[in-house]
């Protein structure tokens, strides 16, 4: 795998068609191979917008975003989709499906038009069903599954692209405390023990104090910080971009991320 | 996996034994074994001309245009992930029939036989654009109820030019366009058996081959995307392939509603929705399905026929209505 960094955004400027202001104004970051970076920020900041240039899947109004050393706009749809595993947000299915064909499509750029699947294709959907704790299920149609049961089906079917790396669109929307931390230890793993490069957008400042390496926080389409945990959620600058009293006061511990800052808003 | 192969050919066999039935029932009855001395070129001449003549160029046409109708409904469902979504209700087989009555009234006589079903293509794909284009208006994107709306509304407006040209029909061709219209493979030929084959063996092949795309198109477009998909080369693909389809059964056994409802309908119940499956086995019991409403058609009010649209009309309504009101499928 080559040493650059995974994602290198220069400049970014994005506009929706029709709309008074940019949604992202002037953004620059990057990426590198194995870290967990997480994308925080208010509603309407820009952090889905940010995901979709990231994936090619809105093209930018100015400026650049380079995957791997080349834009991502030149790579084909099937060859990201054999690297970027994605979990977007608000996927609704319509018709029966059960858990392993969903977390089978997971192995489709692999495949092509034809290809029939073979016994890597099988491990690979076997593994991601195990890690990602569904296997119970597999047979089960997806539609009878709980939130949070589906938020993980959606996760084995990115791991089962087996990808270098992942992309989660606030991954833990709707789910319970164990649910929700097994979503971030798992990740964690993936890109501690697996070398997989995580970008996540989320909404739970606390999680992704304790679990990603670097933070960007958007406000208004314009990094508010970016840098590690302890440098971007301070005190001021929570307040200013959230428009909230915080304090912030470190993770008491026991745990490897024992003193990280944590966010609790006061009353009013 | 093993069970798909075995699942498509209990589906050939049922279409087999609908086929071989159906050339036994009607006006004469023919017992089995003088069908097949007769496939076979023997027995006498009576019996020859009623089973190669009349009886087994109509049920291959049946079999060739319910299996495009079934395949063709699995796929508009799929591209607007929507399980209402079919000809019929989308207006689609109404944009056909008036592209083939416009080519009738206008004279496009030479070479009828295969001309018609290009103009009805042009008719079904006007008629999916309009109904797509009203849709995604009124609704900022395709909201299921407002998609069947926009068809029907369609499908309303194109029968009404229909009735408007048929208005200046004389007695005898207003009769069998009507008739048509109401769906009839009295028609029948070898010839419409080329014709059709022609136009939809090729496309049932291409789409065919979509599967794994229609399988993640289905589950949602940004999803399809990130899974290595060409969305709009695909959609645009299925769209124009599918209206095909529809296109060329429709100039040669005019309008047939709520086939491509009902069979990939009964085949997601029973097997699950993999396209893998699920288009090749909405073609082999959509085949045998209008094969067997034919064979009903011509048989239960002999020596009347029934209309074909009409009875695919009494069976696919109700259950039209049910998926309707019952919004899981």
């Amino acid at each position: 795998m080559n040493a650059g960094p995974v994602f290198e955004v220069r400049d970014l400027r994005f506009r929706y068609e029709g709309a008074e202001r940019s949604a992202l104004d002037g953004l620059s970051l990057q990426v590198d191979a194995g870290n967990l970076y997480a994308v925080i920020g208010p509603n309407g900041s820009g952090k889905s917008t940010l995901l979709k240039l990231l994936l090619g899947t809105l093209h930018p109004s100015g400026g650049r975003v380079h995957y791997s050393g080349r834009p991502v706009d030149e790579w084909s749809r099937r060859a990201l989709a054999q690297r970027i595993g994605v979990v977007p947000q608000g996927e609704e299915t319509v018709f029966p499906i059960t858990v392993r064909e969903m977390v089978g499509m997971g192995r489709y750029p692999h495949l092509g038009l034809l290809g029939r699947p073979g016994p890597e294709d099988r491990e690979a959907i076997e593994e991601a069903l195990q890690r990602c704790d569904v296997i119970e299920f597999a047979e089960r149609s997806i539609s009878k599954l709980s939130g949070g049961e589906r938020q993980r089906v959606l996760i084995a079917r990115a791991l089962a692209q087996r990808p270098t790396t992942l992309v989660l669109d606030e991954p833990t929307v709707s789910l319970d405390i164990r649910h929700e931390m097994e979503i971030f230890e798992l990740l964690a793993e993936l890109s501690d023990r697996d070398g997989v490069t995580v970008v996540l957008v989320t909404h739970h400042l606390n999680l992704a104090a304790r679990y990603a390496e670097r933070l960007l926080l958007l406000d208004r389409g314009v990094p508010a910080a970016e840098g590690p945990p302890g440098e971007v959620l301070s005190k001021e600058t929570i307040e200013r971009v959230y428009q909230w009293s915080v304090v912030v006061s470190g993770h008491p511990g026991p745990g490897r991320d024992e003193g990280a800052p944590q966010i609790t808003p006061l009353a009013r | 996996m093993a069970r798909t192969p075995l699942r498509l050919l209990l589906l050939a066999i049922i279409a087999a034994a609908v086929l071989l039935l159906s050339i036994t029932v009607g006006a004469a009855h023919l017992p089995l074994a003088s069908v097949f001395d007769a496939l076979t070129g023997g027995g006498d001449e009576t019996t020859r001309t009623i089973v190669l003549d009349l009886r087994l160029p109509r049920a291959i046409v049946a079999l060739l245009v319910g299996g495009a109708l079934g395949l063709a409904g699995a796929v508009f469902q799929a591209l607007l992930r929507n399980p209402l979504a079919e000809p019929w209700v989308l207006g689609v087989s109404g944009g056909a029939a008036v592209g083939a009555v416009a080519a009738v009234v206008l004279g496009w006589g030479l070479h009828a036989a295969w001309s018609i079903p290009l103009a009805a293509l042009l008719g079904a794909l006007l008629a999916i654009g309009l109904v797509l284009r009203i849709a995604t208006h009124a609704a900022r994107g395709l909201d299921t109820r407002v998609l069947i709306l926009a068809g029907l509304v369609v499908a309303a407006f194109f029968n009404a030019i229909i009735q408007l040209l048929l208005t200046f029909a004389s007695g005898e061709t207003f009769r069998s366009a009507v008739f048509w219209m109401m769906g009839s493979l009295a028609a029948a030929s070898w010839t419409s058996v080329f014709v059709l084959s022609a136009y939809l063996l090729p496309g049932i092949i291409v789409l065919l081959l979509m599967a794994r795309p229609l399988n993640l198109l289905a589950v949602g477009e940004e999803t399809a995307l990130y899974l290595g998909t060409r969305v709009e080369r695909v959609k645009l693909a299925a769209y124009l392939v599918a209206s095909l389809l529809v296109a060329a059964t429709v100039a040669i056994s005019g309008i047939i509603g709520f086939v491509g409802l009902i069979v990939p309908h009964a085949i997601r119940l029973m097997w699950g929705s993999d396209h893998r499956l699920l288009l090749p086995a909405s073609v082999l019991l959509g085949g045998g399905f209008l094969l067997a409403a034919d064979t009903a058609a011509r048989t239960v009010a002999a020596p009347a026929e029934l209309p074909l649209g009409v009875i695919t009309a009494l069976v696919g309504v109700p259950l039209f209505v049910v998926l309707l009101t019952r919004r899981a499928v």
